[in-house]
Formats: structure tokens, sequence, C-alpha cells
């Protein structure tokens, strides 16, 4: 009884609905491209292989049942913890006219960070990639500019990336071992 | 003849371009950016522009900061409206701790924020007079975000960057006085705005220099990420006050203002417009106010009474942790958008259950769209390039971070 409830409650949910339309139009297309998907709160969450993320951005902004045609964000994630795929990077697509908004996700290991450029679908995916190239590294591929944007050019490392600290390493009065993370 | 030939060669005039250095400190850019622009006599060829110049590296500090020390690093983002960047903040967390305000405090959250879209506003709007020329209405019309201010400072005690409102709700009720200069403030705005749009609106050189100046299309504007007043004047009506509704936004009838052509006309009227839309949505939140608590009951994120910190053991221990950010996260992603003075400013913080966010990613509605500014300006004169720069209302701490 309480399974049932929780089940209809669920498909009330309208962000579980987009879910599930989203989650079958992107598995019969791409199969087990598709690695997972979630909901996290009221975002619609998929995780799907590397090398398709451009087939899969393309075919969520073009195909007539979805359209998400409005590049929210993207943005780097560095998951040290995460061995094999220490690093991932998050699309936010919309879907202005339905109010609809999915994130799709992709993650990578620390030998092997290079993506696909978006700028192909969306220009305004030229700055936000050189940002995520600024903070991480990520090394677009087919992008035509990317240089730093926000830090300097001499700049040596890539500044967040967790295992540069944002202080003087030598104190710790505010390190993880004294209040926890 | 050959000769004569060569003298004929050599004096024709080869094509030379100049270079100009826009900025990085020039009063017209109202901000530290560059913009080196290839120009040909008084056209822009081509721009390319460099940012970065107060970039503080936000994103890396919130990584080391309990969540209740986030909310100043948000006040820096875009500094004329900081309290929408406070309270977006604010809702993010409570998004993430499944915290439910009161209605109050939305309501009192929703008369702050569109203050702070109103002095938002303001800036844009007389800085495009400026830069036309008509510094009366700028010198005029700036006395409105004075007002602005001094609610701010009666209800937080700052007034540029305010550090407003807390997680569960708002860090104290209005305070009489607060209320006296707010009705005072919702009579006087009106006249002065009023004034404001009969010096400049169908002023015939104000029309002539901004009219058709760095337009763009919608399409344009949706793929280049444009949200906010920039993307309505371009003519699609998207806001997320209306879209997603935030902070008890459904309980108030307004409308979106939009414009045809996206110009800078366009948005300067479509900014005029929302100030009449939100001076509407602060009298009914006024008129609709309900009585009760204006915070929520959270303790474990909620900061208690300083008298019961002193007197009740419970009080302490709240005290004592969220201040040595000791409080127990929920793991997980939310991401959290609220309408800012420019767009879409969202939040997308993933924790991992620590005292600090172990990512906290912001949507700056200004540096996604800044990047169509050599598109917008290529092609047109130096004056309209400045022109469409102050109409973008790009504000250097939102894009630099």
């Amino acid at each position: 009884m309480e399974n049932l409830t929780n089940e209809t409650s669920q498909v009330v949910n309208p962000h579980f609905e987009l879910l599930l339309k989203v989650e079958t139009l992107l598995k019969a297309k791409f199969g087990v491209g598709i690695l997972n998907s979630e909901l996290q709160y009221d975002f619609p969450v998929f995780v799907v292989e590397k090398a398709i993320i451009i087939n899969v951005l393309e075919f969520l902004k073009t195909e007539p049942e979805l359209k998400f045609s409005f590049l929210t964000t993207l943005c780097g994630i560095h998951l040290p913890e995460n061995k094999g795929a220490e690093f991932a990077v998050m699309y936010q697509l919309h879907n202005m006219e339905q109010n609809w908004r999915i994130r799709i996700k992709i993650t990578m290991p620390n030998e092997d960070i290079k993506v696909p450029t978006a700028i192909g679908l969306w220009p305004s995916a030229n700055w936000m990639e050189r940002q995520e190239f600024d903070f991480y590294g990520f090394k677009f591929e087919g992008h035509p500019d990317l240089r730093r944007i926000l830090n300097m050019d001499e700049m040596n490392y890539h500044p967040m990336r967790k295992e540069y600290p944002l202080e003087d390493g030598s104190r710790d009065d505010k390190s993880d071992k004294m209040f926890g993370r | 003849m050959i000769e004569h030939n060569n003298i004929l060669n050599t004096s024709i005039e080869t094509k030379e371009y100049s270079t100009l250095n826009l900025g990085p400190t020039h009063p017209a850019t109202h901000g530290i950016f560059q913009n080196i622009l290839k120009m040909d006599g008084e056209i822009v060829m081509s721009a390319e522009p460099t940012i970065g110049y107060i970039h503080r590296a936000f994103e890396k500090i919130a990584e080391h900061r309990p969540y209740n020390q986030i909310t100043p690093l948000t006040d820096r983002l875009n500094y004329c409206s900081s309290p929408i960047n406070n309270l977006g903040w604010h809702m993010t967390v409570e998004k993430l701790i499944n915290c439910q305000v009161p209605k109050r405090a939305d309501y009192l959250r929703v008369i702050i924020m569109e203050l702070s879209r109103i002095a938002d506003h303001v800036i844009c709007t007389t800085i495009i007079g400026q830069d036309t020329g008509a510094t009366t209405g700028f010198l005029y019309f700036f006395q409105m975000r004075e007002k602005i201010y001094e609610i701010f400072e009666e209800v937080c005690g700052a007034r540029l960057t305010t550090n407003i409102g807390r997680v569960g709700g708002m860090e104290r009720d209005f305070t009489d006085v607060a209320w006296a200069k707010l009705t005072i403030f919702l009579k006087e705005f009106p006249e002065f705005l009023t004034e404001f749009q009969k010096l400049i609106e169908r002023n015939r050189i104000f029309m002539d220099r901004t009219i058709n100046c760095g337009p763009i299309t919608a399409e344009k504007a949706l793929s280049y990420g444009f949200t906010g007043p920039n993307l309505r004047a371009a003519g699609v009506d998207y806001d997320i006050r209306v879209a997603n509704p935030y902070s008890s936004y459904q309980d108030f009838d307004f409308s979106i203002p939009i414009g045809q052509n996206g110009d800078t006309y366009d948005r300067f009227m479509v900014r005029i417009q929302e100030m009449w839309e939100s001076i509407s949505i602060i009298r009914q939140a006024v008129d609709k106010i309900p009585k009760g608590a204006f915070h929520a009951e959270v303790p474990e994120f909620y900061l208690p009474n300083k008298e019961d910190v002193y007197s009740k053991m419970e009080a302490l221990i709240y005290h004592f942790k969220i201040v040595m950010g000791e409080n127990t996260i929920p793991k997980g992603e939310v991401y959290h958008a609220v309408e800012g003075g420019n767009g879409e400013l969202g939040f997308y913080l993933i924790s991992d259950g620590g005292r600090a966010p172990f990512r906290l990613h912001f949507r700056r509605p200004c540096f996604i769209y800044y990047q169509a500014y050599p598109e917008m300006i290529v092609g047109g004169l130096l004056s309209d390039a400045i022109l469409t720069m102050s109409s973008m209302n790009v504000i250097a701490g939102e894009l630099d971070a």
C-alpha cells in the first residue's frame, strides 16, 4: 500500500513524467549510451557516454517532441575520490515553451579530459567552455579560441581542481581534520 | 609611361585600420573590462573583449565556506541588486534542505527583491540616458536609488552589499520606520519615473541615438543565452518569476513587458515598464502581506535569538553549531534560479554533506550574454558601441565573479 501511494505520487510529479518521457526517447535513440537517469529534486538528470554527448545534445535540441533549444549553463566538476571518473561536465538545457529543464552529465577519467565542444549547437557555449577550461583544464575539442578567460594567461595551473588549497597550505586552523568536511 | 604608372600605383591609398583600446578603465564602459577594437574611421570592424579584471574566485572560495558565509560572496556578483542574489542563494539552500518559508517572509522578500530590481533598472536606464548626453535625467532620477538604499539600510543595516535575509526567512521583520519609508517611496517614485520618462522617452536626440542601435534578433539572443530584460527586449516573454514562480510570485498580478527589435531603445523601454510592474508588485505585497512569522522553524540553520542563546541550552547549542558550521546538511544536487536584474541568476549547488558546498556554480547572466557584444557592435559606430554596452547593463562583478 505504501509503495502504491508512493508510485502514484511520483507519477503525478511533472518532473518525474518529464524524466520518463526524455528517458524513453533517449534510450530509443542511443540505447546503452545512456548510462543513468534519475530525478534530483526538480531536475531529471541523465548521465551519458562522453563520446556521444554532442549527438545527445543535438538530438535533445532538434527532436520535435523535446526541443530543448536553450543552453542554460554548463559547468565542470572535479571529484578526485571518484576513481576512474574524476572529472565531470554538466549541461543544463531548457525548453522554454513547455518550461522543461533537464541536466545532462558526462564523466571522464583524469588522463582523458577532452570534451567535444558544444559551440556548434549554441554560440553561448563559447565563454562557458573557456571558463571551465580556465578552472579545470578541460580540453574542449573543436573550440576555436580555447584560452583562459577569467584568470591571467600566465597562470600555470587550473585553480578549481580540488588539490589546490584556497589559502596557505601550512595553516591548519581551518583544516578539515579539525571540524570535518 | 612606365614610370607614370608606378607613381599611380604607389599613390593609391591602402586601407588602414586603427586599433583602439576601449577600456579597461574608461568612464563609458562603467566597469573594468577591455575591448580591443579595430576601427575603420568611426566604424567598428571587429572587437575582442577581455574580461576577468575583477575575478575574485567566488566559486573556489565558496567551496571553503559554510553556507551562511557564502551570502556575502553573492552580494558582490551583481552589486547593483545584491538582495536578489542574497535571497536567490538562500532559496537554493532552502530547496536543498527542503524548508518551507512562511508567507510573510516570502512577501517581505518580494518587496526587497522588487526594490532591488528597481534600483538595478534605475542605474541602467539613467546610464543609457547619460551616455546619450542626457545627464539631467541621470542626476535627477538617481535620487530614487538613494531612497531604496535607505529602506535597505533600515531593514538590514547595509546599503550596497546587503547580506540581507537568512536561510529560512528574513533576519528580522521590517521596522515601522522601514514601512514608513516604503510608503513614502511608493508615493514619490511614480512621480519621479513619470518625470524621467517625459524627459527622455520621446526626446528626439535620445530616439535617434538609440533606435536601431545594437539590435539583436530573438533567435540570436536565445542562441547566445540571453535572459532577462535584454531577451525580453528582443520579444521573448521569458521571465522566471512567471515560468518557475519562487517566493510566492504566483500570488501577484503583473505582466511581462516585451520589445520588438531588441535594440537599445527597446532594452531601455522594457526596463522602464518593468519598474512600473515592480511598483505594482510591491503595492500588492504591501496590501496583502499576511501576519505571522518572518522565518521558518529551522533551528539547525536559523540563528536563535541572542537572549535565548544566553538563557537556553538548546539555543546555545544551535548557535554554536551554526556559527562553527557544524549543522548537518543533506547530500544532493540542486539548481535554483531567480530573475535577477539582468536575467536568470542560477545557483547550481552540489552538497556532499560537508560544511561547505562541494561545488557551487553561479549561472551569471552578464557573463553569458556579454559574449554577443562583438557581434552586436561590428559594423556600427563607436558611439553606438558605447550605448549598446550600457544598455546591456554588464555589471563587472557579475561578469567576472
